[in-house]
């Protein structure tokens, strides 16, 4: 019945009607991540948010240096790919010299809270109007799955085979809480998007995020626990079992500073 | 009991499973024959999808599209009935 | 605006630089304290506002020349400026840019290294501006002030190669040209067009595809590819090798020099033909791309070739590319901040005429 996955020329089975596809802002094109990879989702729900709000136009992404690299390639929309760590000095630039865009970060741990520590904080710090994403799945993955800073204690990576063991290589870095602290944050929330209902709170998560930058009055600053079956060495079903039993207590989901409440 | 149907992209499909375990009507499981990508890959092998959405929102391929009955469809069915 | 020809000032050479990129349109400067550039920084941010260029301290040159990247890349005329150290934390921007085809502007303010080095004025950093300076094959268009003068003007220049070719601009200067006071006459306001850039990330309009700024091309058929067309693109820039010739029609020994130390020279050549030696002074005034036809030509008539610069033998390397064996090339400079007396250069045009009649004996 569907030869073709083009939405155009998709039409729905005799009685019924279309209730969901993905977003025409989202390219139609295969995407490089690994079976059952958190990025994709996070992907599709901001391009959803994209096309829902109309920004289209008005939008302005910068991609960073990890698996996510290629995140131009799947978001329809101008883009700058930054040198690791440095996404939101990047889109500092932009939203400086367009403060009527919309501009947003999409980033890794690695590269957001290893290499680009200090550019996270000062940004967010200057409290520039721009949307972080930042995609925690405690590892490296586009290297091999090497330690990040927020692999958990005792976790095995390349780089850990004994475990991660503090008195070598520290404690995770919680560095939403960080962010949170910092008064040029406006809003600062941690996602999931492992099952359903917690990607319908995601998407309600950016949909504010992308609302707040109009405002004007700081960072919106989103982490999702994700997971990467392939570091983690799991199928995508153990991962996102082992994400919920492991990460979450780590890293407890839910607002951490919201306009008007904190 | 409302009714609705998915499309899933198959050559796009990666096997993942996700929609599978996300599935409350339990509709879903893997093909088995395999795409081009060499993934088994997402089919309906029962008629009881409800159109809930759940399987697509999980899936990090955005390879399923989703159709439902229209509400009111089902209630001029009721009322025929 | 007013049409009075502008009335010449007296000026430090980073206070000039700076006044001239607001009059050059500037819409961003992303920049650190660093010694002896400062002032860069300073003047922007008091004077930045009634122009209307935003002017931020970033938190270290690498986020400068990130935002630089960001606003670059999002169709702003942008610039930054630095000293030796902070130059070099900026390397792996700008070989970002490079590649992504990204026009700015850097101003480097070179002072002694290696290291922290010292504060003082030196031209340890041709090799870094001139020969990429990052990591991958690419360029930078250099340009050397000597003057107060030059500090502004180059500006001007500056932006305009940077945006004829989309390739990152960058102005070797010293310490000694940034802290010194001279006369200038300021370009006016406004009269830097800014040229369409169809490429820029300004946010995708319906119907066009989007414009993705990147320097990753993972395949390496698509790698090499680009870096064809950034190798013709600097082919191409050759035909932009600026000069500045003093006396080299009849000069026995050719001083080749840049920067502060061409001014030196011209000093040392004055000295020189009191003495009777004809000794001419030939400038590079683009460093990259580098006028080797003219250092060629003009060497050809000499029978000594002396590269003088404040550094231990940097350029000195592009000069024998140039003359290519055809006549002797011989090096004077001064390290660690030092600058070379014009006295110190006579002594060596002295002893290079000596040896070269001893030979001909």
């Amino acid at each position: 019945m569907f030869e073709d996955r083009k939405m155009e020329t998709m039409t729905a089975p005799a009685g019924m009607e279309l209730v969901y596809r993905r977003p025409s802002t989202l390219v139609d094109t295969p995407m490089h991540y690994c079976p059952g990879c958190s990025h994709g989702v996070v992907h599709r729900l901001i391009m959803e948010v994209v096309e829902e709000t109309g920004i289209q136009e008005k939008t302005i992404g910068v991609a960073p240096v990890g698996c996510s690299v290629f995140a131009y390639n799947y978001l329809d929309v101008d883009m700058q790919e930054a040198p690791h760590g440095r996404a939101t000095a990047v889109a500092t630039g932009i939203k400086r010299v367009h403060p009527d865009k919309i501009v947003f970060t999409y980033q890794g741990d690695g590269d957001l809270a290893a290499i680009g520590t200090g550019e996270t904080i000062h940004t967010v710090n200057r409290g520039e109007s721009i949307v972080v994403v930042f995609i925690n799945n405690a590892i490296y993955g586009m290297t091999g799955g090497q330690m990040a800073p927020t692999t958990l204690l005792g976790m095995v990576t390349s780089t850990t085979p004994f475990g991660r063991e503090q008195p070598v290589m520290g404690y995770p870095l919680k560095i939403t809480e960080l962010i949170a602290h910092l008064p040029g944050a406006y809003f600062v929330t941690r996602q999931a998007v492992h099952t359903t209902a917690h990607v319908r709170k995601a998407k309600k998560a950016l949909q504010a995020a992308f609302e707040y930058q109009g405002h004007n009055k700081g960072t919106c600053f989103l982490e999702f626990v994700s997971n990467c079956p392939s570091g983690w060495k799991m199928t995508p079903l153990e991962a996102n079992d082992w994400l919920e039993k492991n990460m979450l207590p780590m890293y407890p989901l839910g607002d951490l500073k919201v306009p008007g409440r904190n | 009991m409302i009714k609705g149907t998915i499309h899933v992209s198959i050559d796009i499909c990666k096997g993942c499973e996700l929609c599978i375990a996300a599935c409350p009507q339990e509709s879903l499981a893997l093909s088995e024959q395999i795409n081009k990508k060499g993934y088994r890959y997402a089919v309906l092998i029962k008629d009881n999808c409800t159109g809930c959405v759940n399987c697509a929102l999980v899936c990090p391929d955005a390879v399923i599209t989703v159709y439902r009955e229209p509400k009111s469809a089902k209630k001029r069915e009721a009322v025929e009935a | 605006m007013s049409h009075k020809p502008e009335q010449p000032r007296l000026m430090k050479g980073n206070e000039a630089l700076a006044e001239s990129a607001l009059r050059a349109g500037i819409h961003a400067y992303f920049g650190y304290p660093i010694t002896p550039q400062s002032e860069i920084l300073e003047y922007l941010t008091e004077h930045g506002r009634q122009y209307g260029c935003v002017v931020l301290q970033a938190e270290s040159e690498i986020a400068a020349i990130n935002m630089i990247y960001g606003a670059g890349g999002a169709g702003g005329r942008v610039m930054t400026s630095s000293s030796s150290p902070g130059i070099s934390l900026m390397q792996e921007g700008l070989s970002y840019m490079a590649c992504a085809e990204i026009p700015c502007l850097v101003v480097n303010v070179n002072r002694g290294g290696p290291g922290l080095g010292t504060i003082q004025p030196a031209q340890g950093d041709y090799f870094q501006a001139t020969k990429g300076g990052g990591h991958g094959d690419y360029r930078l268009i250099v340009l050397a002030p000597s003057s107060v003068q030059e500090m502004a003007d180059f500006v001007f220049e500056g932006f305009r190669l940077a945006e004829k070719y989309r390739n990152p601009a960058f102005i070797l200067t010293d310490g000694a040209l940034g802290q010194m006071m001279e006369k200038v006459i300021l370009p006016p306001a406004g009269s830097l067009p800014h040229p369409e850039k169809p490429w820029a990330t300004v946010g995708k309009p319906k119907h066009r595809e989007r414009n993705i700024l990147t320097s990753l091309h993972i395949e390496s058929e698509k790698m090499e590819k680009v870096n064809h067309r950034l190798q013709e693109k600097y082919t191409a820039l050759q035909r932009e090798a600026r000069h500045e010739a003093f006396q080299t029609d009849d000069a026995e020994v050719l001083l080749v020099a840049y920067g502060l130390s061409a001014r030196i020279c011209q000093k040392a050549m004055e000295l020189a033909r009191e003495k009777g030696i004809r000794a001419g002074v030939l400038r590079p005034i683009t460093l990259y791309p580098f006028p080797s036809k003219a250092v060629a030509g003009a060497a050809e008539q000499a029978s000594n070739v002396l590269v003088v610069e404040l550094n231990s033998g940097q350029m000195i390397e592009d000069v024998k590319l140039a003359v290519n064996g055809r006549r002797p090339v011989h090096f004077k400079g001064r390290m660690g901040g030092i600058i070379i007396s014009p006295e110190e250069v006579l002594a060596e045009i002295e002893h290079i005429v000596e040896h070269t009649q001893v030979e001909h004996v």
